[in-house]
């Protein structure tokens, strides 16, 4: 008995080794960044893993570089001008702006999809929900010509209203280089579609009956009984769409050249060859980047890495 | 608040509860339904379904946008005969067998490891999968660094071990010829391998991705009865025995799943290496094109020669091998791991 709880404990002594160096290399790039991040020019380009100084001001140095080499200045009488000014927070602008309305855009169009494939009975439903999953199979690749063509054609919706009504001679504007070429194309997932209708379908049918009994419509019961129920699904959709967004860099490099239309993730390609040789600030730089995300990360841990198994194994 | 698991155990508990409301008498066509999957519709046609025509139309195509001219399959027959083609249909082999694999192995691994009734189950679970949720371009910055030749950590710690210094990312020599040519002998042309550049990306690249597969596997493996572990561990089987004759059959709907899903990204590798070229100073695709998918290949033809036909032709082809590839898994693996 003795004998197997120590061959028990030096058992799991092992696994707690293995995952442990597993653990090790899974940070360390996090850790050598941000110690990289500190150091001086001399110390990140010699041996030493702990910086001999620890140089904050690196923070400071790489948004300058990141600017074009002006410093980032806020100025109180016209505290809205550093957008147009300071370009890291510009793109974090940028790419919070462009993920919380696709976000929401993906919710709205889901849920109502969702809902209506989960609960409503009409001709052609499982025909149309059939064709969305095929929409899952055709790659990135393949429309990624097209969606750009397209965006060289489709009028931003302001310049065609200018331009017909004779207001502006200028001629209509295309989609290249505006928020509508990061946003329009990515508010509708069928991964959310589906993920809200495996979840609509779970909800107890008592509760529809209950409120049809109150007199409720279904677009009622979708927002008043649905929704509040459903909260698992929308924090999970959400999350992943947000993070899709971040993260997004093919298409964002195809359609935006401009440096004010820039998402992070272009701003800081962008920033690799502005920083050179200077590793200390492209570390810098990287960490600044990655600390909202990480931030979100360490608080809604759970829900990621939930939302990413559910969406696995139901997907 | 009910949660999605009180709300399953209750339907759990009504054999009936799960039928969809359109069993109830009111089963006439609900016709407002069109107008609540209108906009996604609308969206989805717009911007996926539409494409796949254009695709293939604009494939057709010579010139550039705006100014097209109809070519027939021009585009696929100089595809076809172009010797990047095949190097990049290559590297994108590489690739995938270089990650897959690895990924999946290491994956279970730990997922296995980390199904274990241990201490710190959740801290272990988090930290795998960070990586995961960190964006592509912020991590090779760093693995950019490491790999190095002057400066970076991998060959600090090669020189630990007394090996040679490497090139990493701006080395186009197979790895395979590298190794050949450490221990003096000499490897023919045809089994060079990837080159130390690519293999240098994958290593990133697994890094990055393993924690979706220890995630996923995780799921799949809570899904196991564990009353058939007990009942194994009754009839006296060992760990090993165990994981070979029940985890891994039982796990093989998510193996399967975990397969077909990383086969179609790491066809479709680009983030990866446009990041690592890009902070190894290195152009797009290099070094001399060995680092060069057909992700990116097509990339070029579009975003630096502006050749619009000729890069759908190539998507067209890569999307073909895709759509292929999962036909053939869901054909002849499906079956199986559904079997099993």
């Amino acid at each position: 008995m003795n004998r197997d709880r120590l061959r028990k404990q030096f058992g799991n002594l092992l696994i707690h080794l293995v995952l442990g160096a597993g653990a090790a290399l899974a940070l360390f790039p996090f850790a050598w960044m941000l110690l990289g991040s500190v150091k001086s020019y001399n110390d990140a380009t010699t041996a030493g893993f702990i910086p001999r100084e620890w140089l904050w001001s690196n923070y400071l140095d790489a948004i300058t570089v990141m600017n074009g080499s002006v410093p980032c200045r806020f100025d109180a009488a016209a505290p809205f001008a550093i957008l147009d000014q300071c370009l890291l927070l510009r793109y974090f602008v940028n790419t919070i702006f462009v993920g919380i309305v696709v976000v929401l855009g993906v919710l709205a169009t889901s849920v109502l999809a969702g809902y209506a494939f989960a609960r409503l009975n009409f001709p052609g439903r499982n025909l149309l929900f059939g064709i969305l999953l095929l929409t899952l199979m055709i790659p990135f690749e393949l429309t990624l010509v097209p969606n750009f063509v397209f965006m060289t054609w489709f009028p931003t919706p302001e310049s065609w209203l200018a331009t017909t009504l004779g207001l502006s001679q200028e001629g209509t504007h295309n989609w290249i280089n505006t928020y509508y070429a990061l946003i329009v194309p990515f508010t509708a997932s069928v991964f959310s579609i589906f993920l809200f209708r495996q979840f609509f379908r779970d909800i107890p049918n008592e509760l529809f009956d209950a409120a049809l009994l109150d007199g409720a419509t279904h677009s009622r019961f979708l927002w008043s009984v649905v929704l509040p129920l459903s909260k698992p699904a929308l924090v999970t959709s959400a999350l992943l769409t947000f993070l899709g967004t971040w993260n997004a860099l093919m298409w964002p490099l195809l359609v935006t050249n401009a440096p004010q239309m820039r998402p992070i993730q272009v701003g800081l390609t962008q920033f690799i060859g502005e920083a050179g040789t200077q590793v200390q600030l492209l570390m810098a730089g990287a960490t600044l980047t990655i600390l909202p995300i990480v931030i979100l990360y360490l608080i809604l841990q759970r829900w990621f890495v939930e939302g990413i198994s559910s969406a696995g194994i139901r997907g | 608040m009910i949660t999605r698991d009180q709300a399953r155990s209750a339907i759990s508990q009504g054999p009936d509860a799960r039928e969809p409301l359109l069993r109830a008498p009111r089963s006439r066509a609900q016709w407002f339904a069109y107008l609540y999957i209108l906009p996604a519709f609308l969206i989805i046609s717009v911007f996926h379904i539409l494409p796949v025509g254009y695709a293939v139309w604009i494939s057709l195509q010579s010139g550039v946008v705006r100014r097209f001219q109809f070519t027939g399959l021009d585009n696929y027959i100089r595809a076809l005969n172009a010797p990047e083609f095949w190097s990049a249909l290559q590297t994108t082999i590489f690739y995938t067998l270089g990650t897959v694999p690895i990924t999946m192995a290491l994956g279970l691994g730990i997922a296995y490891l980390l199904f274990q009734k241990i201490r710190g189950r959740g801290i272990y679970r988090a930290i795998y999968f960070m990586p995961y949720i960190i964006s592509t371009v912020a991590s090779a910055i760093v693995w950019a660094w490491v790999f190095d030749p002057r400066t970076g950590l991998a060959n600090y710690a090669l020189a630990l071990f007394g090996l040679p210094a490497q090139q990493w990312l701006i080395e186009p020599t197979g790895i395979f010829k590298l190794i050949g040519e450490g221990l003096h002998f000499s490897v023919p042309g045809w089994a060079e391998g990837p080159s130390l550049a690519l293999v240098g990306i994958m290593i990133f690249a697994v890094w990055q991705v393993i924690g979706f597969d220890i995630v996923i596997f995780l799921a799949g493996l809570g899904n196991i009865n564990s009353e058939l572990y007990e009942a194994a561990r009754i009839d006296g089987a060992t760990g090993w025995q165990v994981f070979r004759h029940i985890t891994l059959p039982l796990l093989a709907p998510t193996t399967f799943f975990i397969l077909v899903i990383s086969l179609i990204f790491s066809l479709q590798a680009f983030n990866h290496i446009y990041a690592m070229n890009r902070s190894a100073a290195q152009q797009l695709g290099g070094p001399l094109g060995s680092t060069r998918t057909l992700s990116i290949y097509m990339f070029q033809a579009l975003y630096e020669q502006n050749r619009a036909g000729y890069a759908s032709a190539i998507a067209v082809l890569l999307s073909l091998m895709i759509l292929g590839l999962t036909f053939i898994q869901f054909r002849f693996l499906g079956k199986r791991s559904e079997n099993a």
